[in-house]
């Protein structure tokens, strides 16, 4: 079970984050006249390997005495960073339509990559499973 | 669900857009009203567009927070036949700038059909998504 469980779980993972970033790009590309919006993204290589250590998610204070308050944060990872602006626009905004564009294609393009990987790995379970 | 918030950010921003179309064709309609219904010269109207915090962490949407009618002065026109016209024969007309609208149309429009694009995307990835398992896949 584990076995199955540690094949899936990357391209899951992988797959959670790939639909995080696209909502991020849809966010820029709505907002793409919003006077001041910044754009955003995530570094999707270190969103990747955090989520796979385990620093998704609520992060709990340690508590080594009895004194001590424990507290949860919220989740952080995975650290939204701001784009860098290529031109600058008098409203103070800094969504560039081809950068996010591009993005888009690229990140449709990975979701359905690990879409592809996953069904790859079920139908080999599934023939490993039936034995023929 | 991230991939629904895709859907929810991009119709926010279509509707966004089809306000900020509306007053466009409003303004270039009402280029020559020389009166409102309150009587007064008609003025160009603007919305002004604001990010919305969305119900997932990482999605802001687009909402419009009002109208706003321009501060440019009334293009004054001379035509002492016109009974409008005051005492020294102008006519206050519309500031409504016919160049600036229709550049604010072609924007509204592109980024209408952008995100018409994004949520085709999104739409096309959730049915992607379904297929996970089944036997075709």
């Amino acid at each position: 079970m584990s076995r199955l469980d540690d094949s899936l779980g990357f391209h899951q993972t992988a797959l959670g984050l790939r639909a995080q970033r696209q909502s991020m790009i849809a966010s820029n590309i709505a907002n793409a006249d919003t006077p001041n919006y910044k754009a955003r993204d995530i570094d999707f290589r270190t969103a990747l390997s955090g989520a796979l250590n385990g620093r998704v998610g609520p992060l709990a204070l340690s508590t080594t005495a009895g004194g001590h308050v424990g507290g949860m944060a919220a989740a952080t990872v995975p650290q939204v960073m701001y784009r860098k602006e290529s031109q600058s626009s008098v409203d103070g905004n800094t969504v560039d339509m081809d950068a996010e564009r591009s993005a888009m294609a690229e990140n449709t393009l990975y979701y359905e990559a690990s879409i592809t990987f996953i069904n790859g790995l079920l139908r080999t379970m599934q023939s490993a499973i039936s034995g023929q | 669900m991230s991939m629904f918030d895709v859907m929810g950010i991009a119709s926010s921003a279509m509707h966004a857009q089809s306000k900020r179309l509306n007053t466009t064709a409003s303004n270039l309609a009402n280029v020559d009203s020389v009166a409102g219904p309150d009587g007064k010269p008609y003025r160009a109207k603007q919305v002004v567009f604001q990010a919305q915090q969305m119900a997932g962490a990482y999605s802001q949407g687009v909402v419009v927070t009002g109208v706003v009618e321009s501060a440019a002065p009334l293009r004054m026109v001379y035509d002492p036949k016109n009974p409008t016209a005051d005492k020294d024969g102008y006519v206050a007309m519309p500031n409504v700038d016919a160049v600036e609208e229709m550049t604010n149309m072609i924007s509204a429009s592109r980024a209408y059909q952008t995100n018409v694009e994004m949520l085709n995307t999104a739409k096309a990835l959730l049915q992607k998504t379904l297929t996970i398992g089944s036997q075709g896949a």
